[in-house]
Formats: C-alpha cells, structure tokens, sequence
C-alpha cells in the first residue's frame, strides 16, 4: 500500500498542491485527475522520490520513500514500473534494447534468457516482430507499448502511467487502456494513472483522485463519482463530450 | 546569489559523480564508448588544429625575427615552446569546447527534457554515476593524451611552413626546438589539458543535466556550456600560469 500523507509542493513561489492525502491499496487501479497543470504529473513523481515535497510523507511498507538512503531508495524504485508521458525510450537503443536494458543491468539472466524475456514482453504488447526497429521509427502508439513493455519486464508492484493515452487516436487509446486492464489483472500490479482522459477513467479506475483548486479536491470509487452532485467535480467530468449519465 | 546557487549544484554534481566512483559496473560501458567519442574521434580536427598552429606559428614568428644577427633556429625554439606550453592545450581545448562540449550537453539535455534521465532514475539507476562520470572520466583521460597529438602535429606543421615558406630548414627547426626543450613544459602542458579535460566536461554535463524547457532550453543548455567551457578555460590557463611558473 501507498499512504500519502500531508503532501505540499511548490515551485518557487507558485504553490502546486497542499496537504494532499490519500491511500493507494494493493492491487488497485488509482486515476489521478486534473486539469492541465494542476500538478498530477508532479504529485506522482513523489511516490517513487523523484521528486521531494517541501512536507508530507509517501509510506511504502512502512517507510517514507522521502528519508531513504539513496542505497535503498534505488531498491524501492525498483518497485515501480513508469511510463512516462513522452514514453522516455533511450533513443540510441533499439526497441528490444530498450526493453532489455532493466534486465542486463538489474537480472542475472543470460543472454537467452534476456531474449526470451523481451519477445514475450513485446508479444504482451502486441509488438511482435519490432525488436529492431529504433524508437524514431515507431509511432506514438507503438512508442507507448514498448515502453509499457520495459517498465513491467521486471514485474514491479507498482505501475505508473502518465497521461497513456494522450495524443493518440480513439483506437489506440483503446488498446492501451485494455492494456492497462490486463497488466493490473494479469501482473496483478498496483496502478497508478495520471490522465485527463475521463473516457479512460471510467473504463479502468477503481478509484479517482481529483486536484483542483490546489489541493486534493476529491476522491472516490467511480460509482461514488456517477453519483456525486458536486458542481465543480461534474464541471470538470463533463467538459468531456463523454456524459456519464447517459 | 543565483550564481551562487549555480555553483552549490555543479558542486553537488561533481561530488555524486565522485561517490559513485566504485560503481564500475554501471558507467565501464559508457566510459569506453566516451573514450572513442571524446578521444579517437576528436582525433583529426586535434591534428589539424595543431598542423595550422604550428604552421601560422612558424610563418609569424619568421616574419617577426627578421633581423640578421639573431639565429634562425630561434624559430624552431619559439614555435614547440609556444606549444608544448600553451597553444597546443589551450587551441586544442577552446576547438573541443564546442565539439565535445557540445555534444555532450545536448545528449544530457536531450535526455533530461523527454525524461530518459527520470526514466532511468525510476528503474533505480544512479544517473550521475551512468552518465555524468563517464563523460568525466574520459575527459579527464583523453585531453592530455589530444594534448600530445596536438604538440606533436603542430610541431610538424611549424617544420614545414618553414621549410616551404625559406624560413628555415628542418634541420635548424629541430636544433632550435631541442636546444630550447625543458620537459617540465610538457609536464604543464598535460596538466593544463587535465584541468581543461575536467572543465569541459563537467561544465557541460553540469548545463545538461540541468537543462529544461524544451528544444528551446537545450540549446540555451548547449550555448551556455560552450561559452562557458570557453571562459573557463582561458581562466584556469591564466590561474596554472599564475600558480606554476
């Protein structure tokens, strides 16, 4: 479990967010949400310390990631799974490389066995067959799955998505959201998903966590959602042209 | 005070880069291949910067000394002296300034803005020990040894000019250039291009891996880390000559 406690994050002296508090359980699926700028991006970078607040605490099985030695502040990373927002592939590598970098550095597995490993990794993505290819010949979609596929290829507990879906075309987003479905059944990893994409919200969230107004404005189950009269929460879910109430 | 705040973090840097010095296993692959990048690359624009040096070096100094009574291998001492002690490391430094420092600053920059660094950190790498110290060390390797190829081309250079130029003859190059050797001066000159080594390369690790804001920041990144590789150079080579001669 993730505890969140108390966090306050500025920059300067422009505040991002205070006191924000929530837990994230074992197994979940957590979305963040926001508007643009509100700081989500910001608040899930401090889950794995990469990123300090100015207060507050995140509690990984009992400690706070935020007083770790950097020794083992580098096991608890390991914990975790990040897919970045601009998927962040190392851009001299090739896609099967890229995959098995967290494997030739951080396994004791043999050349085969890395083989084995990533083909299985891109055939879960459905990128069998573009070990080869670099990561300036894939396109946004594809970019995304492959960097899905080298975040889970050391089966974190933790999966971190920021903003999967944004940019990519109504099917594509699809296909990443079932993704994201059977990486939290199948791996049976905690997920973590920052988006604005209140289709995808609804589709793969247990729960939500809303910022606005500087602060963890709301959180709550998606059927606590579909039932909430607060003006400013449905304001911000129905700007999309999704109406959940239909 | 931001300069301040500037230094206190070049400071951190360099001091990270230090602790993770026995992490081997993380940077030994990219130290080799920033040994070719850095050294064996570098190379040919190192040995043509030296052969014009040496080459201009010797025409000038002709054309300066032409009076009758002083000896023509005056020339040959003139020239090697002004490189082994100065030209070669310095020229050599401010050309490899914009080509390696450069380089360098935009690959962390790169890096750094579409978050390969945050992403390598997530997977529980030291970044600083994976990228900053490679680049370090290998400064710290080649620019003495770019530092030699330099001397030693543009030594060459001031030979020829002077002989196709009628300056002077190889012979009495040579004679002039051994009378006046002193190995302390080569002993200098490998040590202003290890300092040199250590300035460009960190400066330009330290404007990467810091950079944001875009495409737009990483060329200010790789500005900044050119002209300032630059000016500290020419700063440290006016401290080594204060402190050591």
């Amino acid at each position: 479990m993730i505890e969140i406690r108390n966090l306050t994050k500025s920059f300067g002296s422009n505040l991002v967010w205070k006191d924000v508090s929530f837990n994230i359980e074992d197994g979940e699926t957590v979305a963040i949400i926001g508007r643009s700028g509100c700081g989500k991006s910001v608040l899930v970078k401090h889950f794995n310390a990469l990123m300090y607040p100015d207060s507050g605490e995140v509690i990984i099985d009992g400690n706070n990631v935020f007083e770790l030695e950097y020794v083992d502040l580098r096991k608890m990373r390991q914990r975790f799974g990040v897919l970045f927002q601009g998927s962040a592939l190392f851009d001299s590598l090739n896609t099967f490389e890229n995959i098995a970098f967290p494997l030739r550095y951080f396994s004791d597995f043999d050349e085969n066995e890395i083989k084995k490993k990533v083909e299985d990794a891109l055939d879960m993505v459905n990128l069998t067959g573009t070990g080869d290819q670099s990561p300036a010949e894939l396109s946004g979609g594809m970019r995304r799955r492959v960097a899905l596929a080298r975040a889970t290829i050391l089966q974190p507990d933790f999966l971190i998505y920021d903003e999967p879906t944004s940019g990519l075309d109504p099917q594509t987003s699809e296909e990443i959201n079932q993704l994201i479905i059977s990486m939290a059944d199948n791996l049976n990893i905690t997920s973590i998903v920052v988006t604005h994409d209140i289709h995808s919200v609804l589709k793969i969230a247990d729960r939500i966590a809303y910022l606005e107004e500087q602060s963890l404005y709301w959180h709550g189950t998606v059927e606590e959602l579909r039932k909430s009269e607060d003006r400013i929460l449905m304001d911000f879910i129905t700007a999309s042209e999704y109406q959940i109430r239909s | 005070m931001e300069a301040l705040e500037q230094f206190g973090k070049y400071s951190l840097l360099l001091y990270r880069s230090l602790r993770s010095l026995y992490e081997v296993d993380t940077y030994r692959k990219n130290l080799i291949n920033e040994l070719l990048k850095i050294g064996y690359e570098s190379v040919p624009i190192v040995l043509l910067t030296g052969v014009f040096t040496g080459a201009v070096m010797t025409i000038q100094t002709a054309y300066q000394l032409d009076i009758a009574f002083i000896p023509v291998s005056i020339i040959g001492a003139i020239t090697s002296e002004s490189l082994l002690m100065e030209l070669a490391a310095v020229i050599t430094s401010l050309v490899l300034a914009g080509k390696v420092g450069a380089r360098i600053a935009t690959e962390l920059g790169t890096m750094r803005v579409s978050e390969q660094i945050d992403a390598l950190e997530s997977m529980g790498f030291n970044s600083v020990s994976f990228l900053v110290l490679p680049r370090v060390l290998a400064g710290l390797i080649m620019f003495p040894m770019l530092y030699i190829f330099a001397s030693v081309s543009g030594i060459l250079g001031g030979l020829v000019a002077g002989y196709f130029s009628g300056a002077v003859s190889p012979a009495e190059f040579m004679s002039g250039a051994r009378e006046f050797f002193f190995p302390w001066d080569v002993t200098f000159g490998i040590l202003k291009a290890f300092v040199f080594g250590f300035v460009i390369t960190s400066v330009s690790c330290f404007k990467g891996y810091y950079a944001s804001g875009g495409a737009e920041g990483v060329g200010n990144s790789t500005t900044q880390a050119t002209v300032l590789s630059c000016i500290y150079v020419l700063l440290a080579d006016f401290v080594l000559a204060a402190v050591f001669l």
